[in-house]
């Protein structure tokens, strides 16, 4: 089971009281740029075997977006953050660092 | 006015706890910036609560009271008949400076679920700690109870209270009738 807490709220929740959003710092290519790039935003996602970002929303509770850095394999949850933000913060790359030092790093 | 009709017309279930529609209750949606003096002087206006409620708290005075939603929003609880003067008085209190105050009363329903088991029934559906050492007096906590979102507070001792959307009134009162039936309760947090 996975167990997120929210960083709006302060609730620890289990993940059926959160909706999941996807990929986390999408980078939205609309009206004028080429086909390759809009086809790769609307449609390529990562699908790493580890380290993952992604978007969740409190759905059941205060109703807000946040990020969440999580492994894939393990569910354990490095951390979880603000949704007003283009990549992960220094605290969460440094969570991550230190439970999985062999991690190639965001991006 | 027409009369006020509640989502299960007050009905009552008696079983290891008991179950009763608190039938209409007057509840405001104020969204602003919590910590601004405009919602200091909104919520003071409508419930005479001196206080705004902090992060997933419940204030409440008498049958008033302001409850912690999110970060930008408050819900306000007054009795159903004094919620438009009270959404008035709302959209007074904070000048110019910006807020959100709608009367929600009609769109939600309002129960009210006593005796001494009334944790493990609510713990059945909901995904919370509801051991006393984790959940007291002055918490409200968002969630969902069995498949539908609800916000639930102790309003007493053995004594929940808990408002969800008026559209799944009905789902909620049967959710908490069977969950709340006679020799159903595993005596857990008991
Ligand atoms: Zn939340």
């Amino acid at each position: 089971m996975l167990i997120l807490t929210c960083p709006n709220c302060g609730v620890s929740g289990e993940e059926t009281e959160f909706t999941p959003g996807g990929e986390a710092h999408l980078k939205r290519f609309g009206p004028g740029s080429d086909d390759e790039a809009f086809t790769g935003y609307l449609f390529e996602r990562k699908n790493p075997k580890g380290v993952h970002f992604e978007r969740w929303r409190h759905a059941y509770g205060c109703g807000k977006w946040f990020h969440a850095a999580r492994c894939t394999v393990t569910l354990e949850v490095f951390g979880t953050y603000s949704a007003q933000t283009t990549e992960p913060p220094a605290h969460i790359i440094d969570a991550i660092k230190t439970k999985r030092p062999d991690w190639e790093g965001y991006e | 006015m027409a009369d006020a009709v509640s989502a299960v017309g007050g009905a009552e279930f008696r079983g290891a706890v008991t179950v009763r529609e608190v039938g209409p209750t007057g509840m405001i949606t104020l969204r602003g910036d919590l910590g601004s003096d405009a919602v200091a002087k909104a919520v003071k206006a409508a419930t005479g609560l001196g206080a705004v409620p902090g992060e997933r708290e419940i204030g409440l005075d008498g049958d008033k009271g302001a409850a912690w939603m999110s970060p930008d929003e408050l819900l306000i609880l007054v009795p159903y008949a004094e919620a438009e003067k009270a959404v008035t008085a709302m959209e007074k209190a904070p000048g110019k400076a910006h807020a959100l105050v709608v009367n929600v009363s009609d769109a939600r329903a309002h129960f009210r679920i006593s005796g001494a088991g009334v944790r493990e029934v609510l713990a059945k559906g909901a995904p919370v700690d509801l051991s006393p050492d984790a959940f007291g007096a002055g918490t409200i906590r968002r969630s969902r109870v069995g498949q539908v979102a609800a916000a639930f507070w102790l309003s007493d001792t053995d004594c929940f209270d808990l408002v969800c959307f008026r559209s799944v009134g009905e789902y909620m009162f049967t959710w908490l009738s069977t969950a709340g039936a006679k020799d159903s309760l595993p005596g857990y947090l008991s």
